[in-house]
């Protein structure tokens, strides 16, 4: 300030070249910075992306082949000297109702008792006779469900007898493990799950195009299954998880968009509110099997609702994903610009008319796609589920929410504890393949919903 | 430092002021005498425990254009606000007083208030259209007050309140068209509409034209004078232009107060109070 305007002219000449130089030391620094923390971005994300290629690449090559089956296609003869079965008894004229029953019942059970091995040796030698020295070894080929099979269609339509049938039967799942190469074919025969003559049985049906790998449906039509372990299929799992998300679906969306509504629009101000809002955000971050406990401790010990049912899961799951509902609703409504409350209120809207002419429809998208996500959520969700009993072996589709059932992350959870590994390893996969599936469709769901509501304005 | 900048107003100020172009190009001034529409006594507005307005008691009289002007803060749009308990959906606002409507107290408990607010409109700062049609815009009001006995009333009820605001031309080949698609300046006369659609006594515009350009300032401030005609209107501006060219009488506001109300021409020509004169010569505000 006190220098000559010469000294004060030069001076900031110099200073000014000086701040730029100082600047632009400083910026090579600040540039470097930044190609530093755009790296690190790039590293995170290309990481992220090189796990969920291992992810899925992992466990699709593992679960897509397993969605293809050893299956052994034959003619089938009903031959009625194999099966030595009399005609199905018919009602007579004056017989009393419960005498036929009766018979009816005997005749159920000798036809049980048939020789439904020999049947389907019968078959096999038929288009294989070289296979005559193996012959002992045929029906181990099978697995055992097919037998059953083979009873109730002879059940359902009696006049089947006599008759011939070409059948896709599964082949045992020792029998697909030796066949896709599942197992070291170089163990020696104490340490493999078959005889030699078996494996050697197989190898030839293989070769003759009597075995052959084909698209699996039974994984998707059959029940779990513990005896016949190659007919073990998601279909108890799926209509279980179905069960259970449609009790979310209509529990915890109604329920959780009301609360959120009254919360955010209607409730005063409090320490009430503050408290239960601080309880619901908390809640979101309850470990689930906790929900789990209080789902037992409420719904089977106090109100004694079946165990191992769909409905308590789904109860489970509902408190579970409730938290998140509201959560996410609530955002929504605050994302709603308080000037459009204002011009409805301004014109003599109610406060009810409010919230459901404007500020709901313009939430929608938001709460759908919240509600859609917590729904996936619930339908991955394990750990509650073992708690209220749905980690229970059962060998049965369910058909209304009341009954016994499974779940798909349950059924994963079971499937890949099974001891015979090699088979079970491929079908867990597939399992999840489903399960991802599922969600995926789910999300995708979410998002063309979301998608569709926004562009209507 | 401000002295200097203000000092060439301040040599000025006796003289009268031909920046404003004061006086209202639409219809006659109501005197004195004209009906007393709205009436605020001793009214108190609270923010939790601030004191937003701090007793202010005035009239508004039938069909007149009253003008609320005030630096930043000074409680104009509270009060404003206050005139159809727009507060009430604010938490911890509390409003003591009287004000009356017709005579009859607006903040009696036994009064609905949805039915103040089909006497009293209000039009926004920022266009706030509803995202429906233009037509729904409209609509809505009456729509929601069964004003319109069938849909061809409606459809009458839509086409007037959209031609006094001065928007029908611009739009009637497009009413089924999102609202939110118009221009800002379409955007606010269509909120005019819907405001004037519930046909309101009072129409209070709270900074109608402070998203607008000049241009579609200038179309809203035109149709206030139209609208003069036929509604009571209060408005609150940031703009003393707008203030001297729109309104027959402006109420100055400074902390909470009311420091002055008086006919347009004289609170801009030869205020009665210093602090008037100081913040429409610019030296706050």
């Amino acid at each position: 300030m006190n220098t000559t305007p010469t000294n004060t002219s030069g001076a900031s000449i110099s200073s000014k070249a000086e701040r730029l130089a100082t600047i632009q030391a400083s910026l090579l620094k600040r540039h470097r910075k930044e190609t530093r923390f755009r790296l690190m971005g790039l590293f995170s994300v290309s990481l992220a992306l090189v796990f969920v290629a291992v992810l899925f690449g992992s466990i699709l090559s593992r679960g897509l082949p397993a969605f293809w089956q050893s299956v052994i296609t034959v003619d089938v003869f009903f031959d009625p000297e194999i099966l030595e079965i009399e005609e199905k008894p018919k009602i007579e004229p004056g017989e009393v109702p419960a005498v036929y029953q009766a018979r009816l019942d005997a005749w159920t059970t000798d036809l049980s008792f048939a020789d439904w091995n020999k049947l389907l040796e019968a078959s096999v030698l038929n288009v294989s006779p070289s296979s005559e020295p193996y012959a002992r070894e045929l029906r181990r080929l099978f697995t055992s469900g097919e037998r059953f099979r083979l009873r109730d269609m002879v059940l359902a339509d009696p006049d089947i007898i006599g008759q011939r049938r070409e059948l896709s039967m599964l082949a045992d799942a020792n029998v697909d493990v030796w066949l896709r190469g599942n197992v070291d074919r170089s163990l020696p025969d104490e340490q493999q799950q078959m005889g030699p003559e078996l494996r050697a049985l197989a190898d030839k049906l293989k070769a003759e195009g009597i075995i052959e790998l084909k698209f699996s449906t039974s994984l998707f039509s059959n029940p779990d299954s513990r005896s016949s372990l190659a007919s073990a299929g998601l279909a108890g799992a799926i209509v279980g998880s179905l069960f259970m998300m449609l009790i979310v679906i209509f529990i915890s969306v109604p329920v959780g968009v009301a609360s959120a509504i009254y919360l955010e629009e209607f409730a005063p101000k409090n320490r009430m509110t503050d408290l239960v809002e601080v309880n619901i955000n908390n809640l979101a971050a309850v470990p689930s099997i906790v929900f789990g406990l209080l789902g037992a401790a409420i719904f089977i010990n106090w109100l004694s609702l079946p165990i191992s049912a769909p409905l308590v899961g789904g109860l489970v799951l509902s408190l579970m994903t409730l938290p998140t509902v509201i959560i996410t609703t609530r955002a929504s409504l605050r994302a709603v610009p308080p000037s459009i409350r204002q011009a409805a209120l301004g014109i003599g809207a109610s406060k009810v008319q409010m919230v459901f002419h404007h500020v709901l429809p313009l939430a929608l998208p938001g709460i759908l796609t919240g509600a859609i996500l917590g729904v996936a959520q619930a339908l991955g969700e394990t750990a509650p589920l073992l708690l209220v009993g749905m980690s229970a072996f059962v060998a049965s589709i369910p058909a209304t929410p009341l009954d016994q059932s499974s779940a798909l992350p349950v059924q994963i959870y079971l499937w890949q504890a099974n001891e015979l590994r090699n088979f079970f390893e491929g079908r867990t996969a597939a399992a999840i393949v489903v399960l991802l599936g599922v969600m995926l469709m789910l999300n995708g769901f979410a998002i063309w919903l979301r998608k569709k509501l926004e562009i209507r304005w | 430092m401000t002295d200097q900048v203000v000092a060439p107003s301040n040599v000025n100020s006796n003289k009268p002021r031909a920046a404003f172009n004061v006086g209202h190009a639409g219809q006659a001034h109501p005197g004195p005498d004209a009906p007393k529409k709205m009436t605020a006594e001793n009214v108190q507005v609270y923010y939790g425990d601030a004191q937003a307005i701090k007793g202010i008691s005035l009239d508004i009289r039938e069909n007149e254009v009253i003008a609320f002007i005030g630096p930043s803060g000074c409680g104009k749009s509270t009060f404003l606000r206050s005139l159809n308990r727009m507060n009430d959906t604010i938490d911890g606002c509390r409003v003591t007083g009287k004000i009356l409507l017709d005579n009859q107290d607006i903040y009696d408990p036994s009064l609905d208030v949805v039915l103040l607010r089909a006497q009293i409109g209000m039009v926004f700062q920022k266009p706030n259209p509803f995202p429906k049609s233009i037509y729904e815009n409209v609509a809505y009001g009456p729509k929601l007050h069964g004003l319109a006995k069938s849909r061809h009333d409606l459809d009458e009820i839509v086409e007037n309140s959209l031609r006094k605001a001065g928007l029908w031309e611009e739009v009637r080949d497009r009413l089924q068209q999102p609202g939110t698609g118009l221009s800002g300046g379409q955007q606010q006369r269509l909120c005019i509409a819907r405001a004037i659609a519930v046909s309101p006594d009072v129409i209070l515009m709270d900074e109608p034209c402070s998203a607008l350009d000049p241009i579609a300032t200038a179309r809203i401030e035109e149709l206030i004078n139209e609208l003069s005609k036929q509604y009571t209107i209060a408005i609150v501006t940031h703009s003393m232009q707008q203030a001297a060219r729109v309104s027959h009488r402006t109420a100055y506001f400074h902390l909470g107060e009311l420091i002055e109300i008086n006919d347009t021409e004289k609170v801009f020509t030869n205020p009665d109070h210093d602090l008037t004169e100081a913040y429409i010569t610019g030296r706050f505000g």
